[in-house]
Protein backbone atom coordinates (compact mmCIF):
# COMPACT_ATOMS: atom_id res chain seq x y z
CA UNK A 1 0.00 0.00 0.00
CA UNK A 2 1.30 3.44 -0.83
CA UNK A 3 -0.10 6.75 0.39
CA UNK A 4 -0.05 10.23 -1.13
CA UNK A 5 2.60 12.62 0.24
CA UNK A 6 1.66 14.28 3.51
CA UNK A 7 3.25 17.59 2.58
CA UNK A 8 3.13 19.88 -0.44
CA UNK A 9 6.53 20.96 -1.83
CA UNK A 10 8.05 24.27 -0.73
CA UNK A 11 8.30 26.84 -3.51
CA UNK A 12 12.04 26.45 -3.96
CA UNK A 13 15.38 25.42 -2.49
CA UNK A 14 18.12 28.01 -2.04
CA UNK A 15 21.53 27.53 -3.69
CA UNK A 16 22.96 26.58 -0.28
CA UNK A 17 20.24 24.00 0.22
CA UNK A 18 20.82 22.46 -3.20
CA UNK A 19 24.51 22.00 -2.31
CA UNK A 20 23.69 20.58 1.11
CA UNK A 21 21.09 18.10 -0.07
CA UNK A 22 22.74 17.09 -3.35
CA UNK A 23 22.96 13.37 -2.41
CA UNK A 24 19.18 13.37 -1.96
CA UNK A 25 18.52 15.41 -5.07
CA UNK A 26 20.31 13.01 -7.40
CA UNK A 27 18.20 10.03 -6.24
CA UNK A 28 15.73 9.72 -9.14
CA UNK A 29 12.68 8.87 -6.99
CA UNK A 30 13.43 11.54 -4.40
CA UNK A 31 14.77 14.54 -6.28
CA UNK A 32 13.84 18.19 -5.92
CA UNK A 33 10.23 17.34 -5.23
CA UNK A 34 11.02 15.10 -2.24
CA UNK A 35 13.47 17.59 -0.78
CA UNK A 36 11.03 20.48 -1.17
CA UNK A 37 8.39 18.45 0.63
CA UNK A 38 10.78 17.84 3.53
CA UNK A 39 11.54 21.56 3.64
CA UNK A 40 7.84 22.28 4.08
CA UNK A 41 7.33 19.48 6.64
CA UNK A 42 6.62 19.99 10.33
CA UNK A 43 7.53 16.99 12.48
CA UNK A 44 7.08 16.75 16.24
CA UNK A 45 9.34 14.43 18.19
CA UNK A 46 8.01 13.51 21.61
CA UNK A 47 11.07 13.01 23.80
CA UNK A 48 14.74 13.78 23.10
CA UNK A 49 16.02 10.62 24.76
CA UNK A 50 16.98 7.18 23.43
CA UNK A 51 14.80 7.09 20.32
CA UNK A 52 14.48 10.86 20.03
CA UNK A 53 18.26 11.40 19.81
CA UNK A 54 18.94 9.60 16.53
CA UNK A 55 15.49 10.48 15.20
CA UNK A 56 16.02 14.22 15.65
CA UNK A 57 19.54 14.19 14.24
CA UNK A 58 18.54 12.29 11.10
CA UNK A 59 15.33 14.29 10.58
CA UNK A 60 17.41 17.46 10.88
CA UNK A 61 20.17 16.27 8.57
CA UNK A 62 17.58 15.15 6.02
CA UNK A 63 16.26 18.70 5.82
CA UNK A 64 12.88 18.56 7.61
CA UNK A 65 11.99 22.26 7.74
CA UNK A 66 10.40 22.46 11.17
CA UNK A 67 11.26 20.16 14.05
CA UNK A 68 9.32 20.37 17.30
CA UNK A 69 10.75 18.80 20.44
CA UNK A 70 8.65 17.97 23.50
CA UNK A 71 10.96 17.39 26.45
CA UNK A 72 11.01 18.58 30.08
CA UNK A 73 13.91 16.52 31.46
CA UNK A 74 17.56 17.44 32.02
CA UNK A 75 20.61 15.55 30.74
CA UNK A 76 21.96 12.94 33.15
CA UNK A 77 25.30 11.16 32.88
CA UNK A 78 23.50 7.80 32.55
CA UNK A 79 21.79 9.09 29.36
CA UNK A 80 25.02 9.44 27.41
CA UNK A 81 25.48 5.70 26.75
CA UNK A 82 22.73 6.00 24.11
CA UNK A 83 21.33 9.54 23.82
CA UNK A 84 23.84 10.73 21.26
CA UNK A 85 22.22 14.11 20.72
CA UNK A 86 23.58 15.12 24.14
CA UNK A 87 27.22 15.29 25.24
CA UNK A 88 29.41 15.43 28.31
CA UNK A 89 29.20 19.23 28.58
CA UNK A 90 25.37 19.05 28.50
CA UNK A 91 25.05 17.18 31.81
CA UNK A 92 22.56 19.07 33.98
CA UNK A 93 21.32 21.12 31.03
CA UNK A 94 17.76 21.05 29.68
CA UNK A 95 17.50 18.20 27.16
CA UNK A 96 15.37 20.37 24.90
CA UNK A 97 18.06 23.07 24.76
CA UNK A 98 20.84 20.54 24.34
CA UNK A 99 18.94 18.81 21.53
CA UNK A 100 18.27 22.12 19.80
CA UNK A 101 21.97 22.99 19.78
CA UNK A 102 22.89 19.61 18.28
CA UNK A 103 20.16 19.86 15.65
CA UNK A 104 21.30 23.32 14.58
CA UNK A 105 24.90 22.13 14.44
CA UNK A 106 23.78 19.28 12.15
CA UNK A 107 21.67 21.61 10.01
CA UNK A 108 21.27 25.35 10.65
CA UNK A 109 18.41 25.58 8.14
CA UNK A 110 16.02 23.73 10.46
CA UNK A 111 13.48 25.76 12.40
CA UNK A 112 13.57 24.16 15.87
CA UNK A 113 10.56 24.72 18.15
CA UNK A 114 10.98 23.71 21.79
CA UNK A 115 8.07 22.65 23.96
CA UNK A 116 9.67 22.38 27.37
CA UNK A 117 6.75 20.83 29.14
CA UNK A 118 5.40 17.44 30.05
CA UNK A 119 2.97 16.15 27.43
CA UNK A 120 -0.45 16.12 29.09
CA UNK A 121 -4.07 15.73 28.06
CA UNK A 122 -4.55 19.51 28.36
CA UNK A 123 -1.71 20.53 26.00
CA UNK A 124 -1.38 17.63 23.56
CA UNK A 125 -4.12 18.65 21.12
CA UNK A 126 -2.86 22.20 20.67
CA UNK A 127 0.72 20.93 20.27
CA UNK A 128 0.00 18.14 17.78
CA UNK A 129 -2.30 20.34 15.68
CA UNK A 130 0.77 22.38 14.63
CA UNK A 131 2.53 19.39 13.02
CA UNK A 132 2.14 17.05 10.03
CA UNK A 133 3.44 13.92 11.74
CA UNK A 134 4.35 12.74 15.25
CA UNK A 135 7.44 10.65 16.09
CA UNK A 136 7.11 8.91 19.45
CA UNK A 137 10.22 8.43 21.55
CA UNK A 138 8.63 8.26 24.99
CA UNK A 139 9.24 5.67 27.65
CA UNK A 140 5.95 4.91 29.36
CA UNK A 141 2.52 3.52 28.55
CA UNK A 142 0.52 6.52 29.80
CA UNK A 143 2.23 8.88 27.35
CA UNK A 144 2.02 6.38 24.50
CA UNK A 145 -1.75 5.97 24.85
CA UNK A 146 -2.06 9.76 25.18
CA UNK A 147 -0.06 10.26 21.96
CA UNK A 148 -2.09 7.60 20.16
CA UNK A 149 -5.49 8.92 21.16
CA UNK A 150 -4.56 12.52 20.34
CA UNK A 151 -3.27 11.38 16.91
CA UNK A 152 -6.52 9.51 16.21
CA UNK A 153 -8.66 12.47 17.30
CA UNK A 154 -6.59 14.89 15.17
CA UNK A 155 -6.11 12.41 12.29
CA UNK A 156 -2.30 12.60 12.46
CA UNK A 157 0.07 9.79 11.43
CA UNK A 158 2.06 8.45 14.35
CA UNK A 159 5.46 6.78 13.92
CA UNK A 160 5.96 4.50 16.88
CA UNK A 161 9.02 2.69 18.21
CA UNK A 162 9.82 0.73 21.32
CA UNK A 163 13.03 -0.73 22.74
CA UNK A 164 14.06 -3.08 25.54
CA UNK A 165 17.46 -4.69 26.12
CA UNK A 166 18.29 -6.21 22.68
CA UNK A 167 14.80 -6.08 21.17
CA UNK A 168 13.04 -3.33 19.29
CA UNK A 169 9.76 -2.79 17.50
CA UNK A 170 8.47 -0.14 15.15
CA UNK A 171 5.24 0.61 13.33
CA UNK A 172 3.19 3.41 11.84
CA UNK A 173 -0.30 4.12 13.14
CA UNK A 174 -2.83 6.23 11.30
CA UNK A 175 -6.47 5.53 11.99
CA UNK A 176 -7.72 7.08 8.75
CA UNK A 177 -5.70 4.65 6.64
CA UNK A 178 -5.10 1.72 8.99
CA UNK A 179 -4.79 0.64 12.60
CA UNK A 180 -3.94 2.74 15.66
CA UNK A 181 -1.86 1.69 18.67
CA UNK A 182 -4.96 0.57 20.56
CA UNK A 183 -5.76 -1.81 17.69
CA UNK A 184 -2.39 -3.43 18.42
CA UNK A 185 -2.64 -3.33 22.23
CA UNK A 186 -6.15 -2.48 23.49
CA UNK A 187 -4.97 -2.10 27.08
CA UNK A 188 -1.70 -1.46 28.88
CA UNK A 189 -0.24 -4.09 31.18
CA UNK A 190 -0.80 -3.64 34.90
CA UNK A 191 1.97 -1.55 36.47
CA UNK A 192 4.97 -3.55 37.58
CA UNK A 193 4.42 -6.38 35.10
CA UNK A 194 6.50 -4.98 32.24
CA UNK A 195 9.86 -3.49 33.20
CA UNK A 196 11.09 -0.20 31.72
CA UNK A 197 14.52 0.44 30.20
CA UNK A 198 15.49 2.11 33.50
CA UNK A 199 14.76 -1.20 35.23
CA UNK A 200 15.75 -3.69 32.56
CA UNK A 201 18.39 -1.84 30.57
CA UNK A 202 18.81 -1.19 26.86
CA UNK A 203 21.70 -1.65 24.46
CA UNK A 204 22.61 1.90 23.44
CA UNK A 205 22.89 1.28 19.72
CA UNK A 206 19.40 -0.29 19.68
CA UNK A 207 18.11 3.30 19.88
CA UNK A 208 19.72 3.99 16.51
CA UNK A 209 18.41 0.75 14.98
CA UNK A 210 14.82 1.63 15.85
CA UNK A 211 15.09 5.44 15.74
CA UNK A 212 16.43 5.25 12.20
CA UNK A 213 13.53 3.03 11.13
CA UNK A 214 11.20 5.67 12.54
CA UNK A 215 12.93 8.42 10.54
CA UNK A 216 12.87 6.23 7.44
CA UNK A 217 9.10 5.86 7.79
CA UNK A 218 8.60 9.56 8.57
CA UNK A 219 10.48 10.57 5.40
CA UNK A 220 8.44 8.11 3.31
CA UNK A 221 5.16 9.43 4.65
CA UNK A 222 6.14 13.09 4.26
CA UNK A 223 7.27 12.62 0.65
CA UNK A 224 4.85 9.86 -0.40
CA UNK A 225 7.57 7.36 -1.30
CA UNK A 226 7.43 3.60 -0.91
CA UNK A 227 5.18 1.46 1.27
CA UNK A 228 4.72 2.80 4.78
CA UNK A 229 5.02 0.49 7.79
CA UNK A 230 1.29 0.92 8.34
CA UNK A 231 -0.59 -2.23 9.29
CA UNK A 232 2.71 -4.02 9.92
CA UNK A 233 4.81 -4.38 13.04
CA UNK A 234 8.55 -4.67 12.53
CA UNK A 235 10.27 -6.78 15.18
CA UNK A 236 14.03 -6.43 15.47
CA UNK A 237 16.29 -8.81 17.38
CA UNK A 238 19.79 -7.36 17.75
CA UNK A 239 21.32 -10.62 19.01
CA UNK A 240 20.02 -12.73 16.12
CA UNK A 241 20.23 -9.74 13.77
CA UNK A 242 16.83 -10.43 12.32
CA UNK A 243 13.94 -8.24 11.27
CA UNK A 244 10.56 -9.96 11.25
CA UNK A 245 7.12 -8.63 10.47
CA UNK A 246 3.65 -9.41 11.72
CA UNK A 247 0.34 -7.96 10.57
CA UNK A 248 -1.41 -5.25 12.53
CA UNK A 249 -5.10 -5.25 11.72
CA UNK A 250 -7.48 -2.39 12.25
CA UNK A 251 -9.74 -3.55 15.08
CA UNK A 252 -13.40 -2.80 14.31
CA UNK A 253 -14.00 -2.94 18.07
CA UNK A 254 -11.15 -0.49 18.84
CA UNK A 255 -12.11 1.85 21.70
CA UNK A 256 -10.83 4.93 19.91
CA UNK A 257 -10.83 4.26 16.14
CA UNK A 258 -13.41 1.45 15.87
CA UNK A 259 -16.99 1.52 14.60
CA UNK A 260 -18.48 2.47 17.96
CA UNK A 261 -15.71 4.27 19.81
CA UNK A 262 -16.02 4.62 23.58
CA UNK A 263 -13.04 6.97 23.81
CA UNK A 264 -14.15 10.11 21.97
CA UNK A 265 -12.03 12.59 23.91
CA UNK A 266 -8.82 12.36 25.90
CA UNK A 267 -9.02 10.45 29.18
CA UNK A 268 -6.97 10.27 32.40
CA UNK A 269 -3.97 8.27 31.14
CA UNK A 270 -2.20 7.97 34.49
CA UNK A 271 -5.31 6.30 35.86
CA UNK A 272 -5.73 4.18 32.69
CA UNK A 273 -2.18 2.85 32.91
CA UNK A 274 -1.71 3.04 36.68
CA UNK A 275 1.72 4.11 37.85
CA UNK A 276 1.82 1.82 40.86
CA UNK A 277 -0.88 -0.81 41.29
CA UNK A 278 -3.63 -0.18 43.83
CA UNK A 279 -2.48 -3.17 45.87
CA UNK A 280 1.04 -1.77 46.05
CA UNK A 281 -0.19 1.69 47.01
CA UNK A 282 -2.31 0.22 49.74
CA UNK A 283 0.54 -1.95 51.02
CA UNK A 284 3.00 0.94 51.00
CA UNK A 285 0.69 3.30 52.89
CA UNK A 286 2.01 3.42 56.46
CA UNK A 287 4.67 0.79 55.66
CA UNK A 288 7.27 2.93 53.91
CA UNK A 289 10.47 3.86 55.72
CA UNK A 290 13.21 6.30 54.73
CA UNK A 291 16.81 5.27 54.06
CA UNK A 292 17.73 7.14 57.29
CA UNK A 293 15.26 5.03 59.28
CA UNK A 294 16.82 1.87 57.82
CA UNK A 295 20.29 3.11 58.78
CA UNK A 296 19.08 3.77 62.35
CA UNK A 297 17.61 0.27 62.57
CA UNK A 298 20.87 -1.21 61.29
CA UNK A 299 22.96 0.81 63.75
CA UNK A 300 20.67 -0.18 66.62
CA UNK A 301 20.94 -3.87 65.62
CA UNK A 302 17.18 -4.19 65.19
CA UNK A 303 15.93 -7.65 64.31
CA UNK A 304 15.45 -7.00 60.59
CA UNK A 305 16.00 -8.92 57.34
CA UNK A 306 16.81 -6.60 54.40
CA UNK A 307 15.87 -7.91 50.95
CA UNK A 308 16.90 -6.31 47.66
CA UNK A 309 14.26 -7.22 45.04
CA UNK A 310 16.21 -5.93 42.02
CA UNK A 311 17.99 -8.04 39.38
CA UNK A 312 21.47 -9.55 39.97
CA UNK A 313 23.30 -7.16 37.63
CA UNK A 314 21.74 -4.16 39.37
CA UNK A 315 22.85 -5.59 42.72
CA UNK A 316 26.36 -5.87 41.32
CA UNK A 317 26.46 -2.14 40.49
CA UNK A 318 25.51 -0.91 43.93
CA UNK A 319 23.78 -2.39 46.97
CA UNK A 320 22.86 -1.64 50.56
CA UNK A 321 25.25 -3.38 53.00
CA UNK A 322 23.81 -6.65 54.30
CA UNK A 323 20.88 -6.75 51.88
CA UNK A 324 20.01 -10.20 50.51
CA UNK A 325 19.21 -10.34 46.78
CA UNK A 326 15.87 -11.98 45.91
CA UNK A 327 14.55 -10.59 42.57
CA UNK A 328 10.92 -9.47 42.38
CA UNK A 329 10.00 -12.29 39.99
CA UNK A 330 10.72 -14.91 42.65
CA UNK A 331 8.05 -13.36 44.85
CA UNK A 332 5.53 -13.05 42.03
CA UNK A 333 6.03 -16.70 41.09
CA UNK A 334 5.60 -17.70 44.72
CA UNK A 335 8.88 -19.51 45.32
CA UNK A 336 10.54 -16.89 47.51
CA UNK A 337 7.77 -16.69 50.10
CA UNK A 338 8.62 -20.10 51.56
CA UNK A 339 12.13 -19.02 52.50
CA UNK A 340 11.09 -15.86 54.34
CA UNK A 341 12.20 -15.73 57.99
CA UNK A 342 9.25 -15.72 60.41
CA UNK A 343 11.14 -14.23 63.36
CA UNK A 344 12.49 -11.07 61.72
CA UNK A 345 10.93 -7.92 60.38
CA UNK A 346 11.31 -7.86 56.61
CA UNK A 347 12.60 -4.67 54.96
CA UNK A 348 12.34 -4.57 51.15
CA UNK A 349 14.06 -2.24 48.75
CA UNK A 350 14.64 -1.88 45.00
CA UNK A 351 16.07 0.93 42.86
CA UNK A 352 13.54 3.66 43.65
CA UNK A 353 10.67 2.02 45.55
CA UNK A 354 8.23 0.92 42.84
CA UNK A 355 9.16 -2.77 42.60
CA UNK A 356 9.59 -3.09 46.36
CA UNK A 357 6.05 -1.74 46.84
CA UNK A 358 4.75 -4.46 44.50
CA UNK A 359 6.57 -7.15 46.48
CA UNK A 360 5.37 -5.60 49.74
CA UNK A 361 1.78 -6.18 48.58
CA UNK A 362 2.59 -9.86 47.99
CA UNK A 363 4.22 -10.23 51.43
CA UNK A 364 1.36 -8.48 53.24
CA UNK A 365 -1.22 -10.69 51.61
CA UNK A 366 0.86 -13.70 52.68
CA UNK A 367 0.62 -12.55 56.30
CA UNK A 368 3.84 -10.59 56.83
CA UNK A 369 1.96 -7.65 58.29
CA UNK A 370 4.94 -5.80 59.78
CA UNK A 371 6.99 -5.86 56.56
CA UNK A 372 8.07 -2.45 55.24
CA UNK A 373 9.82 -1.09 52.15
CA UNK A 374 12.34 1.70 51.67
CA UNK A 375 10.94 4.74 49.85
CA UNK A 376 13.45 5.94 47.26
CA UNK A 377 15.23 2.57 47.24
CA UNK A 378 18.98 2.17 46.84
CA UNK A 379 19.16 5.51 44.98
CA UNK A 380 17.74 7.25 48.05
CA UNK A 381 20.14 5.27 50.23
CA UNK A 382 23.18 6.37 48.23
CA UNK A 383 22.03 10.01 48.16
CA UNK A 384 21.40 10.16 51.90
CA UNK A 385 23.70 7.59 53.52
CA UNK A 386 26.57 6.54 51.25
CA UNK A 387 27.04 9.35 48.67
CA UNK A 388 30.42 7.93 47.63
CA UNK A 389 28.71 4.95 46.00
CA UNK A 390 27.62 5.02 42.33
CA UNK A 391 24.03 5.40 41.11
CA UNK A 392 22.70 4.20 37.78
CA UNK B 1 2.24 -31.75 16.67
CA UNK B 2 5.35 -29.68 17.16
CA UNK B 3 4.82 -25.93 17.24
CA UNK B 4 7.70 -23.50 17.58
CA UNK B 5 6.92 -20.83 20.18
CA UNK B 6 9.00 -17.65 20.29
CA UNK B 7 9.36 -16.31 23.80
CA UNK B 8 9.84 -12.56 24.42
CA UNK B 9 12.67 -11.31 26.63
CA UNK B 10 10.45 -10.56 29.61
CA UNK B 11 9.03 -14.09 29.73
CA UNK B 12 12.31 -15.97 29.31
CA UNK B 13 12.56 -16.28 33.10
CA UNK B 14 10.04 -19.11 32.67
CA UNK B 15 11.94 -20.91 29.91
CA UNK B 16 15.37 -20.91 31.50
CA UNK B 17 16.42 -18.13 29.14
CA UNK B 18 15.37 -19.96 25.96
CA UNK B 19 14.21 -17.68 23.12
CA UNK B 20 12.19 -20.40 21.47
CA UNK B 21 10.62 -23.57 22.82
CA UNK B 22 8.57 -26.36 21.31
CA UNK B 23 5.02 -27.12 22.32
CA UNK B 24 2.02 -29.19 21.31
CA UNK B 25 -1.68 -28.61 20.99
CA UNK B 26 -4.53 -28.38 18.53
CA UNK B 27 -5.32 -24.82 19.62
CA UNK B 28 -3.48 -21.87 21.17
CA UNK B 29 -5.23 -22.71 24.44
CA UNK B 30 -3.94 -26.30 24.43
CA UNK B 31 -0.50 -25.09 23.45
CA UNK B 32 -0.35 -22.72 26.44
CA UNK B 33 -1.48 -25.49 28.80
CA UNK B 34 1.25 -27.71 27.34
CA UNK B 35 3.85 -24.95 27.83
CA UNK B 36 2.71 -24.50 31.44
CA UNK B 37 3.48 -28.18 32.16
CA UNK B 38 7.17 -27.52 31.44
CA UNK B 39 7.42 -23.79 32.16
CA UNK B 40 5.36 -23.25 35.30
CA UNK B 41 4.00 -19.72 35.67
CA UNK B 42 3.93 -18.78 32.01
CA UNK B 43 0.20 -19.37 31.52
CA UNK B 44 -0.67 -16.81 34.18
CA UNK B 45 1.30 -14.19 32.27
CA UNK B 46 -0.65 -14.88 29.06
CA UNK B 47 -4.17 -15.78 30.09
CA UNK B 48 -6.78 -13.93 32.17
CA UNK B 49 -8.78 -15.63 34.90
CA UNK B 50 -11.71 -15.81 32.47
CA UNK B 51 -9.61 -17.96 30.13
CA UNK B 52 -9.10 -15.29 27.44
CA UNK B 53 -5.73 -13.98 26.35
CA UNK B 54 -4.59 -10.92 28.28
CA UNK B 55 -5.25 -7.70 26.37
CA UNK B 56 -1.66 -6.46 26.59
CA UNK B 57 -0.16 -9.71 25.28
CA UNK B 58 -0.38 -10.40 21.57
CA UNK B 59 -0.03 -13.92 20.24
CA UNK B 60 0.75 -14.32 16.55
CA UNK B 61 0.06 -17.50 14.63
CA UNK B 62 2.67 -17.23 11.90
CA UNK B 63 2.26 -13.50 11.09
CA UNK B 64 -1.40 -13.11 12.07
CA UNK B 65 -2.66 -11.81 15.43
CA UNK B 66 -4.87 -14.59 16.86
CA UNK B 67 -7.34 -11.97 18.14
CA UNK B 68 -8.33 -11.65 14.47
CA UNK B 69 -8.62 -15.43 13.98
CA UNK B 70 -10.39 -17.26 16.83
CA UNK B 71 -8.51 -15.84 19.79
CA UNK B 72 -7.28 -18.44 22.24
CA UNK B 73 -9.30 -21.10 20.39
CA UNK B 74 -7.42 -20.53 17.12
CA UNK B 75 -6.50 -23.86 15.53
CA UNK B 76 -2.88 -24.91 15.05
CA UNK B 77 -1.24 -27.05 12.40
CA UNK B 78 1.99 -28.98 12.63
CA UNK B 79 4.89 -26.71 11.74
CA UNK B 80 3.12 -23.48 12.66
CA UNK B 81 5.13 -20.82 14.39
CA UNK B 82 3.69 -18.93 17.35
CA UNK B 83 5.13 -15.61 18.55
CA UNK B 84 4.28 -14.11 21.92
CA UNK B 85 4.67 -10.33 22.01
CA UNK B 86 3.72 -8.40 25.13
CA UNK B 87 3.43 -4.60 25.04
CA UNK B 88 6.73 -2.83 25.77
CA UNK B 89 6.94 0.92 26.23
CA UNK B 90 10.66 1.65 26.50
CA UNK B 91 12.03 4.45 24.38
CA UNK B 92 14.21 6.70 26.47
Amino acid sequence: MSLPPLVEPAAELTVDEVRRYSRHLIIPDFGMSGQKRLKNAKVLCVGAGGLGSPALLYLAAAGVGTLGIVEFDTVDESNLQRQIIHGQSDIGKSKAQSAKESVLEANPYVNVVLHEERLEADNVMELFAQYDLIVDGTDNFATRYLVNDACVLLNKPYVWGSIYRFDGQASVFWAEHGPCYRCLYPEPPPPGMVPSCAEGGVLGVLCASIGSVQVNEAIKMLTGMGDPLLGRLMIYDALEMTYRQVKVRKDPECAVCGKNPTVTELIDYEAFCGVVSEEAQEAAAGSTITPRQLKEWMDADENIYVIDVREPNEYEIVSIPGAVLIPKGEFLMGGALESMPQDKRIVLHCKTGVRSAEVLAVLKSAGFQDAVHVGGGVIGWVNQIEPEKPVY
Amino acid sequence: MAIEVRIPTILREYTGGAKAVEGNGKTIDELIVDLESRHAGIRNRLVEENGELRRFVNVYLNDEDVRFIDGIASALDDGDSVTILPAVAGGA
